[in-house]
């Protein structure tokens, strides 16, 4: 059960019961909707962007423990950072996610996001964490929704 | 006094029902998943296959494949000789009067989807309705939706209860003259529940109007009777049915077939070409346009001699003994819930668990070794008629047993310990 505890660590847990930024952003200049349609999660990203900068972020949706998360844990993240920051962001979470890149051994922005490394174990959890990413990418360009498939 | 208490005792089914020398039978169950004996409860998904299924397709392509009815060679009449046994034999299985009824297609979709070309592009019109229940599989949906969108007709639904089971007052009340098809599932996959399409068939044929019954989920478990049902239509998926994918059969009353436009064109189901007619052939080939998965068909009809020889009725009897045995292991557990809770059902076993989303139960019990469903089960307004996302979805074949179900039950407390 060791992958599994890694997999389901203690702050994964607790981002699950008590997601933060968990609300809609009335101030929002930028929303994006995710989807999966394999098992169903969807999620709403809220964004204000003020000069090249998210200066708040929230999300709304249903999904599972992992996607839940990291999507409440990608807002603490991303909040206050640059667009170029929150790309940045974004490409080493993937990586890391889909095992692409080695936060041990390549320096990097993740801090505690690591605690995600361990679902690259699980390869059908994979879109889980990475869905409210792709998402918040998605409304920083612009786009209004996006799905994993 | 001598008891003879013991003596007089009566085997209990499962002892009848000799389930460790069928395990024998499918050499996939013999496998460790994660440092754990393989516990496979995704047969609705889709079931494994037996050796003796395995054997039969590797024999004919090591010995007779060829394309099947072109060639007046030796490998071309084997091979069509046994495309053909196997048309026979799915007959037999679903008792249909002529073999000629039996369609090839891929799977209960592909069935589908011919009904919609072949009867519904011709018979349904403008103000039309297609009846469905609440419970339906996407694949006996969307195709319906695709055709009253292209011919402006209106897709009725009939509804059901708390448990999962179907109003059979507000089906009666949707039957009206305008009503051209009635498509429903035999058993739901997200439920279990097993509709009472005798009945119902009965009731749209006192309004002329044909039937199709999705047999997806019920002609691995249940014993079929097409005449005896008087279905216009029934379609299966032989994946579900211990058989390779790419193989299973749309059977269709010939007095509809005959009627019906053909469905893809190509070679094999014509008669003649000329660039100014195609004079179509007749039935079956006039809907198996092109080479078909001979190799999956022909497995289709080893399946089918697999289940006639350890016993069907046997078989469903078991089935159902699993079904109460787990029921009763996983809704004793605290805060989990059952989905579906028919009189009548099938053994699928949907369940959620408060707190915790479906997805992370199919992973903490694929760690265990049990291979579970998680998700919507391609029946996202079943999902909605319940108000959850998703569920966990356990389903049993005659091969698992109960001390799987123990396995299931364990493992689904180890969940709510982890999320605790």
């Amino acid at each position: 059960m060791s992958e599994l505890s890694e997999l389901y660590q203690q702050v994964i847990l607790d981002h699950n019961k008590k997601p933060r930024n968990f609300h809609k952003l009335e101030t929002a200049n930028r929303t994006a909707e995710g989807y999966n349609p394999l098992c169903g999660d969807q999620l709403t990203v809220y964004l204000q962007l003020e000069d090249e900068v998210v200066t708040a972020i929230s999300f709304e949706g249903s999904g599972c423990a992992i996607s839940k998360a990291a999507a409440s844990m990608m807002t603490q993240s991303v909040k206050g950072k640059s667009k170029q920051e929150a790309e940045t962001l974004f490409e080493e979470f993937h990586g890391m996610v889909t095992g692409e890149l080695d936060e041990e051994a390549t320096p990097n922005h993740l801090g505690r996001l690591t605690i995600f490394s361990g679902v690259r174990d699980f390869p059908a959890r994979v879109k889980c964490a990475s869905l409210s990413w792709h998402t918040m990418r998605a409304a920083l360009h612009g786009e209004e929704a996006v799905s994993t498939e | 006094m001598i008891s003879t208490d013991n003596i007089l005792l009566e085997p209990t089914l499962e002892e009848a029902w000799d389930v460790e020398r069928v395990r024998e039978d499918f050499p996939v169950l013999r496998q460790t998943v994660n440092g754990k004996p393989l516990v496979y409860l995704d047969n609705a998904a889709s079931s494994q296959v037996p050796q003796v299924v395995i054997d039969r397709g590797a024999r004919y392509l090591q010995e007779e494949h060829s394309n099947i009815h072109r060639g007046v060679h030796y490998l071309s009449m084997r091979a069509t000789t046994a495309y053909e046994g196997a048309r026979e034999k799915v007959r037999r299985f679903i008792n249909a009067r002529e073999a000629k009824e039996c369609i090839f297609v891929r799977g209960a979709t592909e069935g589908i989807n011919l009904v919609m070309h072949g009867y519904g592009r011709k018979f349904v019109g403008a103000g039309d309705e297609v009846i469905i229940s609440a419970m339906e599989h996407h694949a006996n949906i969307v195709p319906w939706q695709m055709l009253c969108e292209e011919k402006g007709a209106r897709l009725r639904v009939i509804p059901m209860n708390d448990a999962g089971e179907l109003l059979l007052d507000e089906y009666d009340a949707l039957l009206n003259e305008r009503t051209k098809i009635v498509a429903v599932g035999h058993i739901s996959n997200a439920l279990g529940t097993i509709n009472p399409v005798k009945e119902m068939i009965a009731l749209a044929h006192k309004h002329g109007v044909p039937v199709l019954v999705d047999g997806a989920q019920s002609a691995p478990h249940l014993t079929v009777d097409v005449q005896d049902l008087d279905c216009d239509f029934f379609v299966l998926s032989g994946h579900k049915m211990f058989a390779p994918t790419g193989s299973g059969i749309i059977y269709g009353k010939a007095e509809w077939l005959e009627k019906m436009n053909p469905f893809q064109g190509g070679g094999d189901m014509i008669r003649s070409v000329t660039f100014e007619k195609t004079i179509y052939a007749g039935l079956p080939t006039k809907f198996e346009a092109g080479t078909p998965a001979i190799a999956s068909q022909i497995g289709l009809g080893a399946a089918i001699d697999y289940l006639n020889s350890i016993g069907r009725e046997r078989l469903v009897a078991y089935e159902q003994e699993l079904l109460a045995y787990a029921t009763e292991k996983v809704s004793a557990i605290e805060g989990v819930r059952i989905i579906g809770t028919a009189r009548e059902k099938a053994s699928v076993l949907s369940f959620v668990i408060d707190g915790v989303h479906p997805h992370d139960i199919g992973t903490i019990l694929d760690q265990e070794g049990i291979a579970v469903r998680a998700g919507h089960h391609c029946a996202q307004p079943v999902m909605q008629r319940f108000k959850v996302p998703a569920t966990a979805r356990a389903s049993f074949a005659f091969y698992n047993t109960k001390q799987e179900a123990d396995v299931l039950a364990r493992a689904i407390e180890r969940v709510i310990e982890v999320f605790s």
